[in-house]
């Protein structure tokens, strides 16, 4: 048996007051209930007057009508959706689709702002003058502009569906959107599959040890080829036995539009491209700011310890720049989420347009709806700045600051 | 999409500050001196400011009549353009006084929306417009075709209606305004355009090469357009709503802008009461005896305003059709001035 006697009992009351008065004392703490109180009793008059007037205006309130019937179509949906689905359905189909853009949307934006950013401070005159330009064209064009010049000038002049541009007779390319032969799942995809993994987790077992013998006994095992045979090897070996994993349904041209094959509608590329192009040049900036804090001593190190230009970046400059570039970058990542609620300008049936617009005429029940949609834009920049938290927090655990 | 946090903002305090600001709104018109009219963002014959800024179009015709009851003077109007799906936040927040913004009369809106539907200024039915060059003759052979329309409208539903009812497919890309629906449309994102009828002779007119499209016969949907006001005075929405019907009055009686002042000392009893020689109709109403001189002179009656605005008078051309008075093969009819 053992006896826990480390249990102070003032700890939890000490660290309630620390939290809460501060040095302030009781006194402190009691102006904070009181204050705290005050303001759950302002709310409560909010919502229960808004609701005693909405009734007395006869304008509908309450949840319920997330049940009701929508009657709407909605042209790109994740999940399965028809006209007959309700409300709470419409939300879900708007919000997966604006989860969609916002995450294509930052990594595209990621790609681009550190490719530009590097450029922009590259030895090669005509390398730094083409990423400079693109940042200031770029980022000084309204983005509705942009997202409108994506769909109208750019996917818009594509021609129409019967004279669609293609490739191998699989893949078609008109202004309906890309189409692409659709996988569809045969008898030997989970062999397939069972495979690959097989495949990646040997080849992880392999580069953990290869990094033992680097760092405990200084010894080079090069694994790269092992690695490609075993990705390459095992699943086609597995499909060769057990029979193809996928078929491709090819799309056909029939009547109006294309039947079968997988279509990225050009709403979801003309949003994604401008979005990503745009928040790209800011980061971009972000990125050129963040390398340019590194002070020079560090590259001129790494190149006395004959490593190249590329290697003094990745392994020394690029990691401590992450710390300065980190903060802003998560202020894109937000501002990119939260701005592809322009969505409904090229008609992309994202939250906003499908939920806080449609859901909301047809409805009229404003308050609900704005309520739910600023929660929801809330909590998805909440969840972005935690992620972010957590990997600046890594990245200075593994910086040892 | 700001607009739209603006509204809501504005819903919230309106709902702060009680709703007794709502319940007056002649008195809060007056006050002001000038209308808010909540219009559309630009539909040719509708409502649409003309190349020196002034709004003109039936619907525009309804909020200067109304204005000209009020203040003898058509010109004090503020409109307010908004989109389909921005238009009722605007009322139920008191942004704008009246909405004549071609707005079909549904159960649903009358009932949850807050609002009261006033009368009907045009009978209309939802269709389709699609270009000649892709040889269609009839909505039914739309089976998987694009189809570009304004979110926020009756029209959104009733195509899903209309293509599950005949087992069609199809797909649905739905537009913030007007001019991004008709610009989608004319790109040839969309083999199809919808909306009401009307809209479709008015919106085809933006188009480059307005010959090229066609407007199928099909007629999917009843669409009574007409003004509506906030639920809960029941002063201004008889106001409006005898605005509406003294312009149709007007024409059935044979009372043009023209002929009015001749007309106003008519001695006949019926035109007596019209014109306010005789009794006190007008200001039963809350307004003057002279309301419906003062409308008439402003902008007409109906018929007058609906050719000038819609009809063979005006770039629309639309026949009169079902527009048309009830004794004169029409179903244009209103209540009598008694
Ligand atoms: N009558 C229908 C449709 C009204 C409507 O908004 N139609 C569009 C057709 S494109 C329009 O007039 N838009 C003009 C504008 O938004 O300015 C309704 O009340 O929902």
């Amino acid at each position: 048996m053992t006896t826990d006697g480390r249990k102070p009992p003032s700890q939890f009351v000490f660290k309630l007051r620390r939290a809460l008065g501060g040095q302030a004392g009781w006194a402190g703490f009691v102006f904070q209930i009181v204050f705290v109180a005050a303001l759950i009793w302002i709310g409560y008059e909010i919502f229960a007057n808004a609701r005693a007037n909405l009734q007395a205006q006869r304008i509908a309130s309450g949840f319920g009508f997330l049940w009701q019937t929508a009657g709407f179509g909605v042209s790109q949906t994740l999940i399965p959706y028809a006209e007959t689905d309700t409300y709470a359905r419409v939300f879900l189909v708007g919000l997966l689709n604006t989860l969609l853009v916002s995450i294509i949307g930052i990594v595209l934006a990621s790609i681009i702002g550190f490719i530009v950013g590097i450029g922009r401070l590259s030895p090669n005159w005509l390398v730094a003058r083409i990423a400079g330009g693109y940042v200031e064209l770029v980022r000084n064009l309204p983005l509705l502009f942009q997202i409108l010049f994506w769909y109208l000038a750019v996917l818009g002049a594509l021609p129409g569906p019967r004279q669609s541009i293609s490739l191998f007779d699989e893949v078609f390319l008109n202004n309906r959107g890309l189409v692409v032969p659709k996988p569809l799942a045969q008898n030997g995809l989970t062999a397939f599959l069972i495979a690959l993994l097989a495949a990646v987790l040997i080849s992880t077992a392999l580069r953990v040890y290869a990094r033992r013998a680097l760092f405990q006994r200084g010894q080079v095992v090069t694994i790269w080829p092992y690695v490609i045979a075993l990705l390459i090897g095992l699943p086609l070996t597995a499909a060769l036995v057990f029979g193809a994993p996928l078929m491709l349904e090819i799309p056909r041209l029939k009547g109006f539009n294309f039947s079968g094959g997988l279509r990225v509608v050009p709403e979801f590329v003309a949003l994604t491209l401008a979005l990503s192009t745009y928040t790209g040049a800011f980061i971009a900036e972000n990125v050129r700011a963040g390398i340019q804090s590194v002070h020079k001593g560090q590259r001129e190190a790494g190149a006395s310890l004959g490593l190249s230009h590329g290697a003094t970046l990745r392994l020394i400059v690029v990691p401590q720049a992450m710390r300065v570039i980190l903060p802003p970058l998560t202020n894109q990542y937000l501002n990119l989420t939260k701005n592809s609620s322009l969505a409904v300008a090229i008609g992309y049936p994202d939250l906003f347009s499908v939920f806080a617009g449609t859901t909301m005429s047809q409805t009229g029940q404003a308050i609900e709806i704005i309520a739910i949609t600023m929660g929801v834009y809330l909590l998805i920049s909440l969840v972005t700045s935690a992620v972010m938290s957590f990997y600046g927090w890594r990245l200075n655990r593994s910086l040892g600051t | 999409m700001k607009r739209t946090f603006f509204v809501a903002a504005a819903v919230l305090a309106a709902s702060l500050s009680g709703q007794s600001a709502f319940a007056q709104t002649l008195k809060t018109v007056k006050d002001r001196g000038v209308l808010s009219c909540g219009v559309s963002q630009g539909l040719p014959g509708f409502s649409a400011p003309d190349d020196k800024g002034n709004w003109t179009g039936l619907d525009v015709d309804v909020c200067r009549a109304i204005a000209a009851v009020v203040f003898n003077d058509p010109t004090k109007v503020k409109f307010v353009p908004l989109s389909a799906k921005d238009r009722f936040t605007a009322l139920q927040s008191g942004e704008i006084d009246v909405l004549s913004r071609n707005t079909t009369w549904t159960v649903s809106r009358d009932t949850s929306l807050g609002v009261n539907f006033t009368g009907i200024t045009y009978f209309d039915g939802q269709g389709f417009l699609v270009k000649k060059a892709l040889k269609v003759n009839s909505a039914l052979e739309l089976n998987g075709a694009s189809i570009c329309v304004q979110t926020g409208t009756t029209n959104e539903q009733n195509v899903a209606d209309y293509f599950k009812s005949n087992n069609m497919k199809y797909e649905i890309i739905a537009f913030g305004t007007a001019d991004e629906t008709v610009k989608a449309y004319e790109s040839g994102r969309c083999d199809v355009f919808t909306s009401d009828i009307s809209q479709l002779y008015a919106e085809r007119l933006k188009l480059s090469n307005p010959a090229d499209h066609v407007v199928l016969p099909e007629v999917i949907s009843k669409e009574p357009l007409g003004p509506l006001v906030r639920h809960g005075d029941d002063q201004w929405f008889d106001i409006v709503k005898w605005t509406l019907f003294a312009m149709i009055n007007a024409e059935e009686l044979g009372v043009t802008q023209k002929n009015v002042d001749e007309m106003a000392k008519s001695t006949k009893p019926e035109m007596k009461r019209v014109f306010g020689t005789d009794g006190n109709l007008g200001e039963q109403l809350g307004l003057t005896k002279d309301w419906v001189i003062r409308i008439v002179k402003a902008v007409g009656n109906y018929g007058e305003a609906f050719d000038r605005n819609v009809g063979a008078g005006s770039k629309l051309g639309i026949a009169r059709g079902l527009n048309q008075l009830w004794n004169k093969g029409g179903i244009q009819y209103a209540p009598p001035i008694r």
